[in-house]
């Protein structure tokens, strides 16, 4: 257990809330799915090669969307793919998250002036939780980009909105 | 083989006593050799079977949109023999922009024609499996047309920035 | 069983129905989503059972008009969208961009800025084949070698980034020179990389060339003649795996290669017969070597310079046309460039060897299992952003 070993008097009982343990516990094992589009899909398997490791953050590359949690969406999406990165999306089990990695599907990147088959940002056809600029964004970008999503995934909370609850009261 | 590679003029001059039926010209400004749209097929098989030229490797196959009402199409040839490059080129008008298929003669060029079909636009007759091949199968248009106009919508999804 | 299998593939790839084992035809879609289609390729097949009876490819997921936006930017500004096309060999994307201007141009480059550029293709060279071979061995089941390959990959992305500040797409080749002249201790830096590259090659031909699971999987596997991939207009490894002798650094002699001692390497179907997928892999295997070797004349003989004396002020070629091929990692990569005189061109177009070394792939695995078509497709090494550009 690392810097928890053997530092308790006792066999301990840690205090902490569900969604406290439940955040944890998803936060540190996000699955991807392992999709890659365009250059940058390159520089997202040097993340996953030794260099950089990103499985240390427990990320597995999964081929299949339906047994996925994150969808990093790493490169130039076309008109002819977008269809079917929609679709991809929506195989994908809830709670879900998008990353999009690069300029092009931030907003079409270079392509964004005279690309007439380049769709100018993911963000037009699927929701997108966390965007890593650059083109294309170095490993370690993107290892900020999944450090940004666990800090999303930590905030997500089980209780509910009160202000929604207000206005939907209010509405009845 | 011990015979030399000939030059584009010479080939030029050897092909033109061949096929007096059509006319081809010779553009010495490139070098290339200008080729009637109904002949490219005799020729591009005469270029590859005879032992002569045997330019039996076509590197390059391009849709050209001239900007003057004309459409073009380059082939780059090689020959693995004689170790020479050949330029020939088809001119079509924008109107009824018709050619023979050459993807019989060189398998590659069944991609490449493909390719020149969608992105520029002129019809290559006899060509085993004539669609788009780039571009989504319902686009309209041929966008390295000097007059293409990007669509404001395809599919519902906005294409300008 | 074996002997019933190969019987019945020779009967499905010749046409003929033997009525053996047949079962009914099922369409099945490999793609765009598929972890070893190495992209967003789709493949419609049409399966007999396990055996592929035909194969309809549907390319376009990636089409990012490259042609389009060389019409509209000026000769410099084309070449960043030259790097994004091949997105595994941007410098020697650039260098045929680069040399095909020049010599548009008439541009005569300082030596040493020939001499670089030499090192830089040959290093990208070697870093484009790590990733082929490595990602091979990950389509067929072998994940370590992927890791070894990659590893020694980030040794040359950070020599390529300690020159010119990026990992991946350089914009470094330009029009008549280079971004930046190469740091202090770059040929040591070199050097040692080599030094340091070598057992790796000996590391994995042990951990996976030679190994008896992995030749199972791609001998025989997936045969290219040498006739056929001439007229499919394939090259590079994929034409030289057919045992054809040609490269173009050596047959079409461009930059400075002529200078250097190197051989050209062709399969010769030791494990199988010649032209399978085995003798691809061990095409780019040994061609790694042939680039240390290059890269270690060019480092003894680069001289002192300025790199930035040729490039042009202006860029702005007269009227004209020309067709320039270099030798990529993947084939012969030709730019034909017409210019109107103006300064931006009137037409690019791109003979992408990825483009035409994938038209093969129908012809070559009718017949074949669905596991060994993975196989076929990682052999071909194909790069997504330059088959559709």
């Amino acid at each position: 257990m690392g810097l928890l070993s053997q530092q308790f008097d006792n066999s301990n009982i840690v205090i902490t809330s569900v969604e406290g343990v439940l955040n944890w516990a998803r936060l540190c094992s996000l699955w991807q799915m392992s999709f890659g589009l365009a250059c940058c899909a390159i520089e997202m398997m040097a993340a996953s090669a030794s260099h950089y490791d990103i499985m240390r953050f427990g990320v597995l590359p999964r081929p299949s969307p339906r047994q996925c949690d994150v969808m990093i969406v790493a490169g130039t999406v076309t008109l002819k793919m977008a269809t079917r990165v929609k679709r991809l999306y929506e195989q994908m089990a809830e709670p879900r998250y998008v990353v999009s990695m690069g300029s092009c599907s931030n907003c079409g990147g270079p392509y964004w002036e005279h690309g007439y088959h380049v769709l100018k940002g993911v963000d037009r056809v699927i929701p997108v939780d966390v965007y890593v600029p650059g083109c294309p964004p170095r490993p370690e970008a993107l290892l900020e980009g999944w450090m940004r999503l666990q800090e999303k995934v930590r905030d997500f909370t089980l209780v509910k909105d009160s202000s929604k609850q207000t206005t939907e009261k209010q509405v009845a | 083989m011990a015979a030399e590679a000939l030059t584009p003029e010479a080939v030029f001059n050897q092909l033109n006593d061949t096929f007096s039926d059509y006319e081809l010209t010779y553009d010495e400004n490139v070098p290339c050799i200008i080729v009637p749209a109904n002949a490219i097929r005799d020729v591009a098989m005469q270029l590859r079977d005879a032992e002569e030229y045997a330019f039996d490797y076509l590197m390059s196959l391009s849709g050209v949109d001239n900007g003057d009402e004309t459409l073009g199409v380059v082939y780059h040839l090689y020959s693995f023999t004689y170790k020479n490059q050949l330029t020939l080129k088809v001119i079509v008008p924008k109107e009824d922009p018709k050619l023979k298929s050459v993807a019989r003669i060189w398998l590659t060029a069944d991609w490449h024609e493909r390719e020149a079909y969608d992105l520029v636009g002129m019809t290559f007759e006899g060509h085993p499996d004539h669609r788009r091949i780039l571009m989504p199968y319902d686009w309209e248009g041929h966008p390295l047309r000097k007059d293409y106009e990007v669509p404001e919508f395809y599919n519902g999804m906005k294409v300008p920035y | 069983m074996q002997e019933e299998l190969l019987e019945l593939r020779e009967d499905i790839a010749s046409g003929i129905d033997s009525g053996k084992l047949r079962t009914d035809e099922m369409v099945l879609n490999m793609g765009p989503q598929h972890p070893s289609t190495h992209g967003v390729l789709r493949l419609e097949l049409v399966l007999d059972g396990e055996v592929v009876v035909k194969i309809i490819p549907h390319l376009g997921y990636l089409h990012r008009c490259f042609e389009k936006h060389a019409e509209a930017m000026t000769y410099p500004q084309v070449i960043p969208y030259c790097d994004r096309m091949d997105y595994l060999a941007a410098m020697n994307n650039d260098h045929g961009y680069a040399l095909a201007v020049e010599r548009l141009m008439d541009i005569q480059v300082p030596e040493r800025v020939e001499y670089i550029r030499v090192i830089m293709a040959e290093l990208q060279r070697i870093a484009s084949h790590l990733v082929a071979i490595g990602t091979f061995g990950m389509d067929i089941g072998a994940f370590t070698p992927f890791l070894y390959c990659f590893r020694d990959r980030e040794f040359i992305l950070d020599i390529f980034e300690k020159t010119c500040g990026a990992r991946l797409l350089y914009n470094y080749i330009w029009i008549g020179g280079l971004s930046h002249d190469v740091y202090d201790g770059f040929e040591k830096d070199v050097m040692q990389f080599i030094k340091a590259f070598r057992p790796t090659i000996t590391e994995v031909n042990n951990l996976l060339n030679y190994n008896k699971v992995f030749i199972e999987r791609c001998a025989s596997i997936g045969v290219l003649p040498p006739d056929v991939g001439i007229s499919f207009g394939c090259s590079g490894p994929m034409l030289r795996g057919s045992g054809v002798d040609f490269d173009l650094r050596r047959d079409d002699p461009y930059s400075i290669y002529d200078r250097f001692e190197w051989d050209v390497i062709v399969g010769d179907g030791s494990a199988g017969t010649l032209g399978d997928c085995w003798d691809r892999h061990m095409v780019r295997v040994k061609e790694m070597e042939e680039s240390c070797k290059i890269i270690e004349q060019a480092i003894a003989g680069l001289p002192e310079g300025d790199i930035s004396e040729a490039i042009p002020k202006r860029v702005r070629p007269l009227a004209g046309e020309i067709y320039t091929r270099v030798e990529n990692p993947r084939g012969e990569l030709g730019y034909y460039i017409i210019s109107d005189g103006k300064g931006n061109p009137f037409r690019v177009k791109v003979r992408a060897p990825g483009f035409v070394n994938l038209s093969v792939i129908d012809a070559i695995s009718r017949g074949c299992l669905v596991a060994d078509l993975v196989a076929i497709l990682g052999s071909i090494d194909i790069v997504l952003g330059e088959v559709d550009r």
